[in-house]
Formats: structure tokens, C-alpha cells, sequence
């Protein structure tokens, strides 16, 4: 591990990314690649949307395990405020600090209590503040709601954070920062242009087969390609939600322990429901493989 | 597929135009990039802007694909402009590079025929490769599409012409022949059904390949400017109703639904916003007990979420049923929103067809049923507002109640028959709002058969509904 992490970063291309990704059993496309490497050169951080299943939040556990950085992690949701994402001051201790204090000087009490240690680092904070290199990843930021979503922008465009009472603390660290969205809402143009814009989409054929044979040991080359090959065909029809990855792999690791070795209708539509998660889908991909009214639809 | 082979130094703009071999140069470009993207409708800011001239600087322009990654994140912030993007991309830099540029125009090659083309394209699908294919395709334009530089004809035409040239359908055809013949076992249907699914999505390559070269020469005559502006692509919610093609039209239907999702979140977040209410002086006082009498804590009534009901009355004649498809989508979607939603559609005779969204449960299965099923012809299958509201009203007076809003959709294009105006007077008397949403732009109201103007002294609202921005604003307000 190199000390002088901008260095090792430094001598880091777009095709050393793929690679590299590959060894932590992330399969990047160049866009990716290309994203990530645009993220640490310009220190932006990266929004990625996507449909959901797709790895968005799996890139950023990625590129951490890579650089070897630590990651923190600010899960969003409705009401997340303040004092959960960026910094808390610590009323107890600070309480304590008041008590066994007797008869000192209010003013000099004051600034006593507002400081540095007094302080709960929220993971916004501490991900600016960390001495290590860092990965960021704010997931599904669509929860929050707008109007704490600009809680974030002053992190995200100068990596630092105001506290009223102690003033700006500027980073020391650039933390490549991730946030996913699964769009839910429009973001806001704010938030949107200090970031760079990744849209993860359902794999390509071929990178779906690598996925299953990187994810889902044992399992043979032509079922591999099988099951890529069905799940896109499936994800051509007009469903209420097609098939994510994760639950291709779940359905690859089913096949397998049932020890199927080649997939015809029968063994597709007696495990669609694997894939499939409404009733009105599974029906519909039943139909379509028992191969009546392939024109009609 | 991007030039791999050339000198990957980051300067050096591989252009057959020397001006370009400057950072200078490359600004330009992508200045006039973004201008185009802008016009296109893409809101591209100035630190956008700047933000791609860093990428740019950071990566090997010479690597195609790594370019337009690197322009695409910074400039790009939603799917739904991808494909915006995406065109003008081809648009400014597929000339871009020695080995792009067009040598030659359209002469018929010499040493290949037709039906040879056709075979090697048929081989190479088959295989799979990428590069044999853009070679084909190059081949099949020159060949068939006989462009000639200043010839004033657009892209679809050399596009039908190459298409026919190749014969699509014997290549559909040779490709499934070729896939049974090499399948060890006979078909089963699942398998079958994958190979018939692979096929179409390999020729919708080729096509695309195919116009991306026409394109490309259509650049190299005209000017990267000129032909933008010709293959332009609205953005989905900018598409006009009344003449989406049919490629369009695909792309409404997969916004419709991101649109309502975000629709709802929209409207939950404003009812909860609105959770103060007046007053409440009775809770007030009896509060105040526990404050030995002192109103100390004012208390709020929590209003009741207003929740109105729903009747849309809609024209579904040819003209404007992609209209009334996306507004009754959109309404049905937010029906949470609302107590109640009774539709109605009509073309010169009005039927209810509100069991069909009750009892379908996917919404295309709905409009599959409104449009066999429903009984909406009375003499001729035209438009006859007249007829169709005296109907309505005879009929279903008691749907409208203090409580409803009434929507009326559709283009008050009449046919010249009576406009029965009396019965919208009557309706707004009777219901709490009537609005009438109109497809045609403002500028085409009242001109020839369209009697919008009858009708317009019993609305509370007009509306000029032509995409779905402004369906959404109007919906939210409702």
C-alpha cells in the first residue's frame, strides 16, 4: 500500500480501472471505468442512477475495496436531518462538563463546551475529516427530502462544513463520494450539477453471462450463457418489474443446486417466480414461454 | 469501435482538418456541442460546460467510447436526454479521426454485387463482429443509398433505400434457417423464442449502424450544424401527442410511468406541508386547563386533505387518442389522489368504460379493452361533440355532483355539427370545476371545424395540453 495515496491513484488508467474492478468481482464497462477515473481526477462526486438490482450501490463498496479506502456509509430517509448527517454537538457530556464545573466563568464555559470534543461526527464529517483515504457512498439520496438535500451541497462542491459555533471546517481529504438515486423523485438541478452523472442500466448479454460466472461459482458455461440469454428476453417484455441482477444470480444459484443443466419452458416458468416478484409478471412470462401468443402481445 | 491503434497522445485531435489540432480547436467543438445540446432542449450549465472541457483534458481523446463517457457524465444528468445526447454526439464527432472521414461518394462498388453484400452481412451477423458489420453497412450505404453531396433529400430516404437494398427480411429469414441448421437437436420453443429475440435485436444494430453512416455523410456534406438541426430528437416530455411517430411514442409510454411515480411523491409531499389548518378554539381552551386557564399552547384544526372526484370525459378518435391514453394513464396512476374517478370516452356516441380500469390490472390491458370493446360510434365514427354531450347528459347527469371535477379532453373538432353548448353550462352549474384540456396548439383554436370557443364561456380552466410537461403541471395543480 503505497503512503502517498495520490500517487498510486495517479498512475491508475481507465483499462487498469476495469481491471482492477474485475479483481474485486466488479464487472465495469468503459463508461463506468471511465466515471470513476473522472470522479478522483476532477473531485466530483458521482451520481448514479439506475433501475434498482443493478449494482449502484455495489460500485462505490467496489472502488472502495480497490483503493483499499475506507467507506462510510450515510444511508438517506425521510427526515433525515442535521444532526444524522453532518455533526451533533454532545448535549450530555457537555451537560457534565457544566455540572462539575462550579463556579467558573460563564464565558469562559462557553467556549469550552463548544469544543472539538464536544462534537458527534455525523458520516459527512467524518468522511471530510478522515485521515485515511475515503469512500463516500450516500445511498438512495432521492429519500431525503428536498429541502435536505441542500445539507449536502455544501460537502459535495467544497468538501467542507460550517459549524455555527466553531466556524468552517475545511476537509483533509478529497473522499470520492458516490450517491445513488433510484429516482423516486426529481433531484434537484443544484444537487445534479455539482455531480457527475452515471446511469447503470441492466447489463449487456455478455456482461450479464460474466456476471453469473464471476458471482456464481461452479456454474457451467452454457447454462451461464442460458440464463443471460432468458433473463434478457424476459426484460423485453413490458413488465411492472423486470428481473434485477441480483435476482438473475439467485435464479442461476437455483438452477443450480436443482442441478438443472439446460433450461427449457418447463424449468422456466416453474421457477419464474425467482425472477419475478408480481403475479401479473410471472403469468405473463408463463404465457409467453408456453409459447402461446408469441404475435399476439 | 473506438480507434485503439492510433498514438493515444491526450493533444493530438485526430481531424483531417488541421485547425482542429489545437486545444483551441477542441473548445470550439465542444462549444458548439453544447450550444446544439441546449437548443435540443438539454439544460446545460456554464460549470457543466467546464466540467467537460476538465474531462476532456484528463482522459485519451483518441478513445472514442472514453470520450463520450467523459462528455456524457458531465453534461448529461438524466436517462430520459441520453438519446438526445446521443445524436448530437454522432452528429458533431463521428467525422472525427482519419478513418472516419468519407473518401468516397456514391459510386457503386466495382468488385462486390448486391447479393454478396448481403451474404457477407448475413455471415457476419452470424458471427457477431462488431467491425465486419460497420464495414458492411458502410458498404451497403454506398451501394444502395446513392447520396450524392447537395442533393436536398433527407436521411429517411437513404435509409429506405439501403434497407430495401439489403432485403431485410431474407437476411431475417437466412439468419433463423442458419440458427436451426447449426442447433444440434430440434428447437424447443423457449429456445426458439431466444433465437427469434436475438435476431431482431441484431438487425435493429445493423439499422442503426446503417443510419449512423448515412448520417455521418449527410455531416460530411452539410456541416455538423445543418444536420443536427434536422435530426434534432425532442425529449420525451417535449414530444407533441397529436404527431409522435411511432419510435416516439415508445418513448412517451416508458416516461408516463416514471412521470406519475414522481407525480405522487410530489403531491404526498404537499399534503404534508399543508398540515396546519385554522384555529381550533375549542381545543385551545381545553388545553389551556393544564395551564391554570392561560391559552398558552395554540392548538390547529388538521384540515382534511381535499380529495376531489375524478370524471373524465374523453375523444378517443384517431387523431387525438394518444392524448387521451397518456391523460387517463396519468390520472389512473395518482388515483390515490383522488375519492373517485368515473371515464367516459366517446367519438360521435359516448360510452363508460371505468369497470375496465377497475377490473384490468395492468392499465395497457385497460386501454386494449377500451378501445375493442367500448361502444363509442353512433352514426359514422366522426367526432360530434354535439351528439355526444346531449348523450352524456341524458345519461349520466347523476355522475356530476358539487364535488366533481369534470375534464373534458379532446380537440372540439366538431365536423360542423351543433355544439349542444347548454350542457356544459348545465355542468358547471352542477359540479365544483369544469376543465377542458385541449390537444391543438392555441394558435389552431377555432380555426376551421374546431369549436373550442363555444364551450369556452362554461370552463374554469382551458388548457393547451400538447406533451407530457405540460399534462404533469396541470395534473399537479388539479
Amino acid at each position: 500500500m503505497a503512503t502517498n495515496s495520490k500517487d498510486m491513484k495517479n498512475s491508475k488508467d481507465i483499462k487498469s480501472i476495469i481491471g482492477e474492478l474485475s479483481k474485486v468481482d466488479y464487472l465495469a464497462d468503459e463508461s463506468i471505468a471511465s466515471v470513476v477515473y473522472l470522479a478522483d481526477k476532477l473531485q466530483k462526486p458521482v451520481l448514479i442512477e439506475g433501475p434498482a438490482g443493478t449494482g449502484k450501490t455495489q460500485l462505490a463498496k467496489s472502488v472502495a475495496e480497490m483503493n483499499k479506502s475506507k467507506l462510510i456509509r450515510l444511508q438517506c430517509y425521510e427526515g433525515l436531518d442535521e444532526a444524522k448527517a453532518l455533526y451533533e454537538w454532545n448535549y450530555k457530556k457537555q451537560l457534565l462538563r457544566i455540572q462539575s464545573s462550579g463556579e467558573q466563568d460563564w464565558a469562559e464555559m462557553e467556549e469550552d463546551i463548544f469544543a472539538e470534543q464536544f462534537l458527534l461526527s455525523r458520516p459527512l464529517l467524518e468522511a471530510i475529516r478522515s485521515e485515511e483515504d475515503t469512500v463516500l457512498l450516500i445511498d438512495e439520496v432521492d429519500r431525503v427530502e428536498v429541502e435536505t438535500e441542500v445539507l449536502l451541497l455544501e460537502v459535495l462542491s467544497d468538501y467542507q462544513v460550517s459549524i455555527p459555533e466553531l466556524g468552517t471546517i475545511e476537509g483533509t481529504n478529497f473522499p470520492l463520494v458516490f450517491l445513488t438515486s433510484n429516482n423516486t423523485r426529481e433531484l434537484s438541478e443544484a444537487l445534479k450539477r455539482r455531480c457527475l452523472y452515471l446511469y447503470i442500466d441492466y447489463p449487456s448479454l455478455e456482461r450479464e453471462k460474466e456476471i453469473v460466472l464471476a458471482k456464481v461459482p461452479d456454474i457451467e458455461d452454457s447454462l451461464a450463457d442460458q440464463v443471460a440469454r432468458v433473463v434478457r428476453s424476459i426484460r423485453q417484455l413490458e413488465l411492472k418489474k423486470p428481473p434485477s441482477v441480483s435476482e438473475t444470480l439467485d435464479w442461476a444459484k437455483t438452477l443450480l443446486i436443482l442441478g438443472v443443466k439446460s433450461i427449457d419452458e418447463e424449468v422456466a416458468t416453474s421457477t419464474a417466480n425467482i425472477l419475478l416478484k408480481y403475479r401479473t409478471d410471472i403469468e405473463k412470462v408463463q404465457k409467453e414461454f408456453a409459447g402461446q401468443d408469441l404475435n399476439e402481445l | 469501435m473506438p480507434n485503439t491503434n492510433s498514438s493515444t497522445s491526450p493533444n493530438a485531435i485526430p481531424s483531417p482538418n488541421p485547425a482542429l489540432n489545437s486545444d483551441l480547436g477542441l473548445l470550439n467543438l465542444l462549444s458548439g456541442f453544447v450550444e446544439e445540446l441546449r437548443s435540443a432542449g438539454l439544460p446545460v450549465s456554464l460549470t457543466e460546460n467546464l466540467d467537460a472541457v476538465n474531462a476532456v483534458n484528463h482522459i485519451p481523446i483518441t478513445e472514442r467510447a472514453i470520450f463520450k463517457a467523459a462528455l456524457s457524465t458531465s453534461l448529461v444528468k438524466s436517462k430520459a436526454h441520453q438519446k438526445t445526447f446521443d445524436t448530437a454526439f454522432e452528429v458533431y464527432f463521428s467525422l472525427r479521426g482519419k478513418q472516419w472521414a468519407v473518401e468516397e461518394w456514391g459510386q457503386q462498388l466495382e468488385e462486390i454485387t448486391d447479393a454478396e453484400i448481403t451474404a457477407e452481412l448475413m455471415e457476419a451477423l452470424a458471427d457477431g463482429d462488431e467491425s465486419k458489420i460497420r464495414e458492411l453497412a458502410r458498404m451497403a450505404v454506398q451501394q444502395f443509398a446513392n447520396m450524392a453531396p447537395g442533393r436536398p433529400v433527407g436521411g429517411t430516404y437513404y435509409l429506405f433505400r439501403t434497407l430495401r437494398g439489403i432485403n431485410m427480411e431474407a437476411l431475417q429469414e437466412g439468419l433463423l434457417q442458419q440458427a436451426y441448421d447449426n442447433s444440434s437437436n430440434e428447437f424447443s420453443d423457449l429456445e426458439e423464442r431466444l433465437v427469434k429475440d436475438e435476431i431482431e435485436i441484431q438487425l435493429e444494430n445493423l439499422r442503426q449502424e446503417i443510419e449512423s453512416e448515412i448520417r455521418r455523410r449527410l455531416v460530411a456534406d452539410r456541416g455538423a450544424q445543418a444536420v443536427a438541426k434536422t435530426v434534432r430528437k425532442a425529449l420525451p416530455e417535449d414530444i407533441d401527442f397529436m404527431h409522435a411517430s411511432r419510435e416516439e411514442m415508445d418513448a412517451l409510454k416508458k416516461a408516463v410511468a416514471p412521470l406519475s411515480r414522481k407525480l405522487a411523491a410530489r403531491l404526498a409531499q404537499k399534503r404534508r406541508r399543508k398540515n396546519r389548518g385554522p384555529l381550533d378554539f375549542r381545543k385551545t381552551i381545553r388545553h389551556s386547563l393544564s395551564y391554570g386557564g392561560v391559552p398558552a399552547e395554540p392548538k390547529f384544526k388538521s384540515p382534511k386533505p381535499y380529495k376531489p372526484e375524478i370524471v373524465v370525459l374523453a375523444d378517443i378518435s384517431g387523431s387525438v387518442a394518444a392524448f387521451a391514453r397518456f391523460t387517463l394513464h396519468l390520472v389512473y396512476s395518482l388515483n390515490a389522489y383522488f375519492t373517485k374517478i368515473r371515464s367516459f370516452v366517446f367519438i360521435d356516441e359516448v360510452d363508460e368504460v371505468t369497470q375496465f380500469f377497475e377490473t384490468e390490472e395492468e392499465f395497457s390491458g385497460a386501454i386494449h379493452r377500451v378501445n375493442t370493446e367500448a361502444d363509442v360510434i353512433w352514426v359514422d365514427g366522426h367526432s360530434d361533440y354535439g351528439h355526444v354531450l346531449e348523450s352524456f347528459w341524458q345519461k349520466y347527469k347523476k355522475a356530476i355532483t358539487p364535488k366533481t371535477s369534470l375534464l373534458v379532453l379532446g380537440d372540439a373538432r366538431n365536423n360542423y355539427h351543433a355544439s349542444a353548448s347548454w350542457v356544459l353550462k348545465q355542468a358547471h352549474h352542477q359540479a365544483r370545476k369544469v376543465y377542458w384540456l385541449n390537444p391543438e396548439p392555441k394558435s389552431y383554436w377555432d380555426t376551421g371545424d374546431s369549436i373550442i370557443g363555444d364551450y369556452m364561456p362554461y370552463l374554469d380552466g382551458l388548457f393547451e395540453v400538447r406533451n407530457l410537461r405540460q399534462l404533469a403541471k396541470f395534473v399537479e395543480n388539479l
